[in-house]
């Protein structure tokens, strides 16, 4: 047991996957890490001042913009009728996109673990489309299916349907690759043993795989929620950014920076960035703990 | 953990769970991404090449297309160095808030590319912490190409060090230990030992980068002002021309860049599984 948990992130980060399973990442290697030398030390001084720059300053300033006007400022940016319409649908449709990828990104890894049939790279590539294609493609092409012209006669342009699909669409992977290296690693003796015992497939699998499989699907889920969140260019062409209606977050916070008002787009931009931040924590959390328990 | 095994103990299984299972997921797939994605080819070519070559004569395409792949490529380069030195150092060294630069540099894929833009219009504008200052230097980054290089540079950060750290915390450093106790200088022991080690780390991150960076949209239409011919990218162009209703042209484009991005994709997904630093987990 030891054995399989201390190779499994490595091996599940290297087989695939993106985001969600680089555990490895956190872990220390066994024969290492050295002292800093000289040299060492100046590259990590320039890496850090290159991050610095690029990253680390450029949010800090957004939590300083924000804090400039001081607390009644943000709130009253928030709660602007308008801001808050669109941060309210932006957080209910990323919750029940999330709510389908739990679902669907597990059902998707099972088959793709457990089930073996022509074309399965297919599917696996098609599950990589969304991570690569650009955005604005996704959005189009999107659109040019479920828009006013689209084969299936379903138009969905300009209506939240069309804000939950480009969300649906751009976070279709997270589930998948974070559930997919655990399950294949998953001991299957257990599962025999239950199902010997007289455990039926359903009991069996919510009994002795879920629970193995749940730091995955919360770490994916949480990817993919601050994902959602997140998304611009696969709902412009696909909502209509329709005030009160159809807006989400990213788009209030560019068209107050295009009307100059860089403060409020700030606190918009804050309430955004202080979700991401607490799904990475989470995602720690969650592999601090199964970390713990192996 | 073999497929053969796995298959051959579910074959008793069920049959009609297994089937049932595979069919909801197939037709979800071409629902949702499939048939979607295979409409931008019918889209490119509904006159056959003319589209294609209407879109490629106007230079503002023409412009549009090398700014993007300048752009992609710089962001590669940079990318590349600092996503090989930082995994070198969370890997093989110890500092004081190692933990929290790991986790910090996870950041950048789950901020919204739009709020990107905007922090680095805060410190980069015209009016930001350090751009009036840069600015009289005579380097302008926001609304020109410096900055559009920053963004897509911020949001594909993580790529490459997602893809070298578990690498390289698996080769561990016993071969570097014995390459250095023979003499080796750092240099060496790293281009011999451990630059081998990590190569094929090194091509999935570079592969990914360039996928993302031919396809950012949010963070450089922020930064970039969005000007026809000196800042519009390729994705810009696209959002532009579809608005315009030039649906040829915009689709036309959008084929361009979702065929090196697939390609992209397609080329990881089959030298992931058949590359000698793969798994054998999936074999």
């Amino acid at each position: 047991m030891t054995s399989t948990v201390a190779e499994r992130p490595g091996r599940a980060a290297r087989e695939r996957r993106p985001a969600p399973a680089a555990p490895g990442r956190r872990r220390r290697t066994p024969n290492g890490p050295y002292r800093l030398t000289a040299a060492s030390g100046l590259g990590l001084g320039v890496s850090l001042l290159w991050f610095s720059a690029l990253a680390l300053i450029p949010l800090v300033a957004v939590l300083v913009e924000t804090s400039a006007g001081g607390w009644p400022a943000f709130v009253a940016a928030v709660t602007q009728p308008q801001t808050a319409a669109a941060l309210t649908l932006t957080v209910t449709q990323a919750l029940a996109v999330t709510a389908v990828n739990v679902v669907m990104g597990t059902v998707i890894a099972w088959v793709l673990v457990r089930d073996r049939f022509p074309g399965k790279r297919l599917v696996e590539v098609l599950i990589d489309i969304p991570f690569a294609l650009p955005t604005i493609v996704a959005g189009l092409v999107l659109l040019a299916l479920y828009g006013p012209s689209g084969p299936l006669g379903v138009d969905v342009a300009n209506t939240r349907t069309a804000v939950f699909l480009a969300f649906l669409f751009v976070t279709l992977p997270f589930v998948v690759r974070s559930v997919q290296p655990v399950l294949a690693e998953l001991d299957r003796d257990v599962e025999e043993a239950a199902a010997s015992l007289g455990a039926s497939r359903f009991t069996t699998f919510r009994r002795v795989v879920l629970p193995a499989l749940a730091p995955a699907i919360t770490a994916g889920a949480a990817l993919s929620f601050a994902r959602a969140i997140s998304e611009y260019g696969a709902l412009v062409l696909l909502s209509g950014n329709l005030p009160m209606r159809t807006e989400v977050g990213s788009v209030r916070i560019l068209s107050y920076l295009e009307n100059g008002q860089p403060a409020q787009a700030a606190a918009v931009a804050s309430v955004l960035l202080l979700v991401s931040l607490l799904v990475i924590a989470t995602i720690q959390l969650v592999q601090r703990r199964v970390a713990r328990r192996g | 953990m073999a497929d053969t095994s796995t298959v051959a103990r579910t074959a008793d299984g069920s049959r009609g769970v297994r089937y049932g299972l595979r069919a909801l997921v197939v037709v979800y797939l071409v629902l949702l991404v499939g048939w979607p994605v295979s409409l931008v080819v019918r889209g490119a070519f509904a006159d056959g090449l003319e589209t294609l070559r209407t879109a490629l004569s106007d230079p503002s395409v023409v412009f549009a297309l090398q700014l993007t792949a300048s752009v992609a490529v710089q962001v590669v380069v940079l990318n590349t160095l600092f996503g090989v030195g930082i995994s070198l150092l969370l890997v093989r060294y110890d500092f004081p808030g190692k933990s929290l630069l790991n986790a910090l540099l996870d950041l950048p894929l789950s901020v919204s590319p739009i709020v990107v833009g905007l922090s680095l219009v805060l410190v980069y504008g015209k009016d930001g912490w350090f751009g009036g200052t840069l600015e009289s230097a005579g380097m302008q980054v926001i609304f020109a190409p410096p900055g559009i290089v920053l963004a897509t540079a911020f949001v594909c950060l993580p790529l490459v060090i997602r893809e070298v750290v578990p690498v390289l915390t698996e080769i561990g450093t016993d071969e570097e230990l014995a390459a250095t106790s023979l003499g080796a200088t750092w240099f060496q022991t790293f281009r011999r030992i451990t630059l081998p080690a990590i190569r094929w780390a090194v091509v999935y991150g570079v592969v990914l980068t360039l996928a993302r960076a031919l396809g950012e949209f949010g963070a450089v239409k922020v930064v970039s002002g969005n000007f026809e011919g000196r800042t519009q990218t390729s994705t810009l162009l696209v959002e532009q021309r579809y608005q315009d209703f030039e649906q040829g042209t915009a689709f036309a484009v959008a084929f361009l860049l979702a065929s090196v991005s697939v390609a992209c994709i397609v080329a990881v997904t089959f030298l992931r599984s058949d590359s000698p630093s793969s798994p054998k987990a999936t074999s």
